[in-house]
């Protein structure tokens, strides 16, 4: 969850936000780093300051860009160094450099998982292991990290696996630059911090608070609760006390484990609990049955302080006897800065959030997948526009010809490299394939339809797994269209994202293919070549704004498919309708499809012609 | 360097730490995959067994730790030397456990020319990468599934010979490679290549614990341990010695576990009914409930070893359908319960 936590006021919002830094300079690698939600701007920029001059001088403090290379983010040859002393140096990573300081990750939201990987072995190693160019070494390093996610959407964050080692999630959008001032700690302050946080104990009572609010908020994951503890430490050492308060943990709670819920255990009116999909969702499925509506009509939220505390308790005692009290500690806390509205918001995201927010972000994986290709060997060559010079190889290619050109040079230069030693390396690009299903799930025959394009995608999936290609669905009904599925490979996950899947309503299909068209867009820019299956009769009966009006709709829905063809891509509309009109033609035509009449459609039929028409099976 | 955290100490995740004793006791297993949800100490495991592995007997100075008793595993070197009739300088070291990670270069893979000797003298040497180094131990990959490709490939051939062909740079070298592959990822950031899946023996699959005890557990002790690392080592010495050697114990009794025809019709049984690609699926099942007895110092394999193992042995194995909603790990579960009930 990143929505933004509705505080009374953005002055405590940014009160938070700058303990939130001072605890990060107590113990950055304990609290593990900030994950801040912002786009660029003053405040921004105020908070970064804040974070830096709180640490003590001469901390590292280093900027990770975006387009980082491996051998400056874990370390490499030294080529410099190497040439002039005739023997390989290892030249130290950004990461090894910031050891004991921090690293601030700029555009977050677009590193490719790939680099997340590798930032998140050497936080949980605490040290850099580097096996590259001919080096081995190990450099201790335990930092923390701020993440700078510019993210505007909601899939837009950084990766999954990131975004869990980093303690503390911030989102400083909404808050006005006048209220951006100061921080009422200073450097002075975690410094006498720094010295204190060793004595600091925390009671088994608190710690426990800590982790069952963590489970009743629904956080699978470990590394919360026990970031939560160390930043309740830190929050106590900050005060001067050597023993973790109520109030520590409280802290704790509205920096890490609120951001991070899944679910709000109580205060849950009945309407609100009603679609019970989305319940059996949760992250661990499995064993935990959501914990069944209390028994008494939960009273509305607008209670007073006391029965509100007690209505939340027997809540707790029928989720997990033995923890009612300290998780309401826990619960407590989180619920000032719950909203009410945010209890909606948190129940219509979390199906769309669900399959997202493990997405890489956009431009991350773009990066990733660019055309660099797979490597497939060295050549020799020179460097030049988009051809990288294998420094390694040109020194193994040079090595043995030094004593003899040593002989015949005056120079007195350690290492003697000719332009025949140049290797580069070869990069081998293998154009990938993503299937985007966008499938009309309104109204009418919207279940069946449905069903069968889910079976089809997964029939479609376990075929492009073996190939290594995506598939990804997009769904509308009632008033647009959503992506539903990214593009994706992983059957896990696509099974997950579709269990859920929603229908009935209108047939906003101007938007629907919109939003198909965006996803097309998108995977183009990643490099790899989309594939669109249009999964509808052509009826559209909902223009762009949402409103219903059959004329604008289907004239708009024509449009949309213009816009299609325009860009050239493979098409495919399928219609499942049992007596197909003449519309599912016509938009085929306008978007420069293939139509495909499938009066009785199931899935292996849509999966085998989809292989056919578009030629990716075989 | 701090020291890595005890074995003993994980709380939960017994199926996890089962697999990791089993591999320990039994190499020729395959290796072991651990695939599951974020922050469930996947890694943690790994690093902790290293720390519990008994000591082996190796050619002192071999860059392979060759094993002096089996004449027919050692490098070329050592075989040269036997051959001369020099005797060779044995001493004991504990099992290798490399860490392969993330960034990882082919030449510090398989190995490559020593740039080193080159540069400064000339010379034309064989530096041996990871591969050499986890001869007769155990390779650990984490995050396996975001490994790229063209490494992959590397190992998956490494994996299935057991000896590392190298051809590059004028060197031309072959080296004993022979591991316990151990990968760890999240299924949910990219599944693993069939032929690399198929390479682990065991795969295991982890969640969080959902019991406020146990993530009470974890998060104290990780605290404790993070707070002072040296002291919580201290701590849980004894119980880590106490799994040492029930490892130790597990890797003596091994050969000596009597394993009947009956097991062994019942095993085939069980993978026909769940109809498991070859045989390699009844040979691990076989191996690993083997491996299990003698943990247990048991004479033979009974039926209930077969069951506490036979979701790791198997449940990788299953031929996929994207139609059946139920996991693997539960049709592995029913098809146990119907043919070997307790």
């Amino acid at each position: 969850m990143s929505a933004a936590l509705d505080y009374t006021n953005a002055e405590s919002a940014w009160e938070d936000a700058t303990t939130a830094a001072a605890l990060l300079a107590i113990d950055p690698p304990g609290v593990g780093g900030v994950c801040l939600r912002s786009l660029p701007g003053p405040v921004r920029e105020r908070w970064v300051q804040i974070a830096r001059e709180l640490l003590p001088a001469g901390t590292p403090w280093r900027r990770i860009p975006i387009n980082i290379s491996d051998s400056r983010l874990l370390g490499g040859l030294d080529l410099t160094a190497t040439l002039r002393s005739g023997r390989p140096v290892v030249e130290r990573g950004v990461l090894a450099e910031v050891d004991g300081g921090v690293a601030v990750l700029a555009m977050a939201e677009r590193i490719a998982p790939a680099t997340a990987g590798k930032l998140g072995a050497v936080l949980d190693n605490g040290e850099v292991r580097l096996e590259r160019d001919g080096l081995a070494d190990r450099m201790t390093s335990r930092f923390g990290v701020i993440a700078l996610d510019e993210g505007a959407e909601e899939d837009e964050r950084p990766v999954g696996p990131l975004r869990d080692r980093l303690g503390c999630h911030l989102d400083l959008n909404g808050i006005p630059v006048h209220v951006a001032g100061g921080c009422e700690y200073t450097a002075e302050d975690v410094a006498a911090a720094r010295q204190r946080l060793d004595q600091v104990q925390c009671s088994d009572e608190l710690a426990e608070a800590l982790c069952a609010g963590g489970l009743a908020l629904g956080i699978g994951s470990l590394r919360a609760p026990l970031q939560a503890l160390r930043a309740a430490r830190a929050a106590a050492a900050l005060d001067g006390r050597s023993e973790v308060s109520q109030e520590d943990v409280a802290l704790a709670t509205r920096l890490i484990l609120v951001p991070r819920a899944t679910r709000i255990p109580e205060m849950q009116q009945p309407e609100e609990e009603e679609p019970p999909e989305e319940e059996q969702q949760q992250e661990q499925q499995e064993p935990e049955e959501p914990p069944p509506p209390p028994e008494e009509e939960p009273e509305p939220p607008e209670e007073e302080e006391g029965s509100d505390e007690e209505q939340a308790d027997d809540d707790e005692q029928e989720e997990q006897a033995p923890a009612e009290i300290p998780a309401e500690l826990v619960l407590e806390a989180a619920r000032a800065v719950l909203p009410d509205n945010l209890l909606q918001q948190m129940k219509i995201r979390e199906l769309a959030q669900r399959n997202r927010s493990q997405t890489p972000g956009r431009a991350g994986a773009l990066q990733q997948g660019g055309g660099r290709g797979r490597p497939a060997g060295v050549r020799p060559g020179s460097p030049g526009a988009g051809v990288r010079l294998n420094v390694v190889e040109t020194l193994r290619t040079a090595a043995p010809w030094q004593p003899l050109r040593r002989e015949h040079d005056q120079s007195g230069r350690r290492v003697i490299v000719r332009p025949e030693d140049f290797r580069v390396t070869r990069f081998k690009q293998r154009s990938q394939t993503t299937t985007i299903f966008a499938v009309d799930a309104s109204g009418s025959s919207a279940m069946h339809r449905l069903s069968e394009a889910k079976g089809a995608v997964e029939l479609l999936l376990a075929e492009c797994y073996v190939r290594r290609d995506e598939v990804a669905l997009v769904a509308f009904r009632g008033r647009g269209g959503e992506v539903l599925l990214p593009p994706t490979r992983s059957l896990t996950r696509a099974k997950k994202g579709l269990a859920g899947l929603p229908g009935g309503g209108g047939t906003p299909l101007a938007a629907g293919i919109d939003t198909a068209r965006q996803l097309t867009e998108e995977v183009r820019r990643k490099g790899a070549t989309p594939v669109l299956i249009l999964l509808t009769d052509g009826r559209a009966n909902v223009t762009r704004e949402g409103v219903g009006g059959r004329e604008k709709a289907q004239e708009e829905a024509n449009q949309a498919a213009r816009a299609v063809r325009v860009m050239g891509i493979r098409a495919l509309v399928v219609d499942p309708s049992p007596r197909p009109r003449p519309m599912g033609r016509e938009l085929a035509e306008a978007m420069g499809a293939d139509y495909l009449p499938l009066p009785r459609a199931d899935a292996s039929s849509i999966s085998s012609a989809v292989q056919a028409v578009t030629g990716t099976g075989r | 360097m701090a020291p890595a955290f005890p074995f003993s100490a994980i709380a939960g995740q017994d199926e996890m730490k089962l697999a990791m004793t089993i591999a320990a006791v039994d190499g020729s297993i395959g290796g072991v995959l651990v695939f599951g949800d974020r922050g469930t100490g996947k890694s943690t495991v790994v690093r902790a067994l290293a720390g519990l592995l008994p000591s082996i007997r190796a050619v002192a100075d071999c860059p392979y730790h060759c094993n002096p008793e089996h004449e027919d595993t050692l490098c070329d070197h050592c075989r040269e030397q036997t051959q001369a009739g020099k005797r060779l300088n044995v001493r004991e070291i504990s099992v290798p456990v490399v860490d392969l990670p993330l960034g990882v270069t082919e030449d510090r893979v398989v190995g490559a020319l020593d740039l080193e000797q080159a540069l400064t003298r000339g010379e034309k040497a064989f530096e041996p990468g990871l591969l050499a180094r986890a001869n007769r131990g155990f390779l650990y990959i984490d995050e396996v599934n975001l490994l790229e490709d063209h490494i992959v490939d590397l190992l998956l051939d490494v994996a299935a010979s057991g000896e590392n062909v190298v051809e590059r740079e004028g060197l031309s070298v072959r080296h004993p490679a022979k591991f316990v592959l151990i990968g760890s990822g999240n299924p949910e950031e990219g599944e693993l290549r069939p032929q690399l899946l198929d390479r682990f023996g065991l795969s295991v699959e982890v969640s969080t614990p959902e019991e406020l005890h146990t993530r009470m557990q974890v998060v104290r002790r990780r605290d404790e341990y993070e707070s002072d690392p040296k002291a919580f080592v201290q701590k849980w010495a004894d119980q880590d010695a106490e799994v040492r050697q029930r490892i130790e114990r597990g890797r003596e009794k091994l050969p000596h576990v009597e394993v009947t025809d009956e097991i062994l019709e019942r095993t085939s049984t069980l993978c026909i009914a769940l109809g498991t690609d070859g045989l390699r699926g009844e040979l691990t099942l076989i191996r690993a409930a083997r491996a299990a007895a003698a943990l247990e110092e048991a004479d033979r394999v009974e039926v209930k070893h077969l069951r506490q193992v036979a979701g790791v042995a198997l449940r990788h194995r299953l031929r996929r359908d994207p139609l059946d909603e139920s996991g693997s790990t539960t049709r592995v579960q029913r098809a146990v319960e119907e043919h070997l009930p307790a």
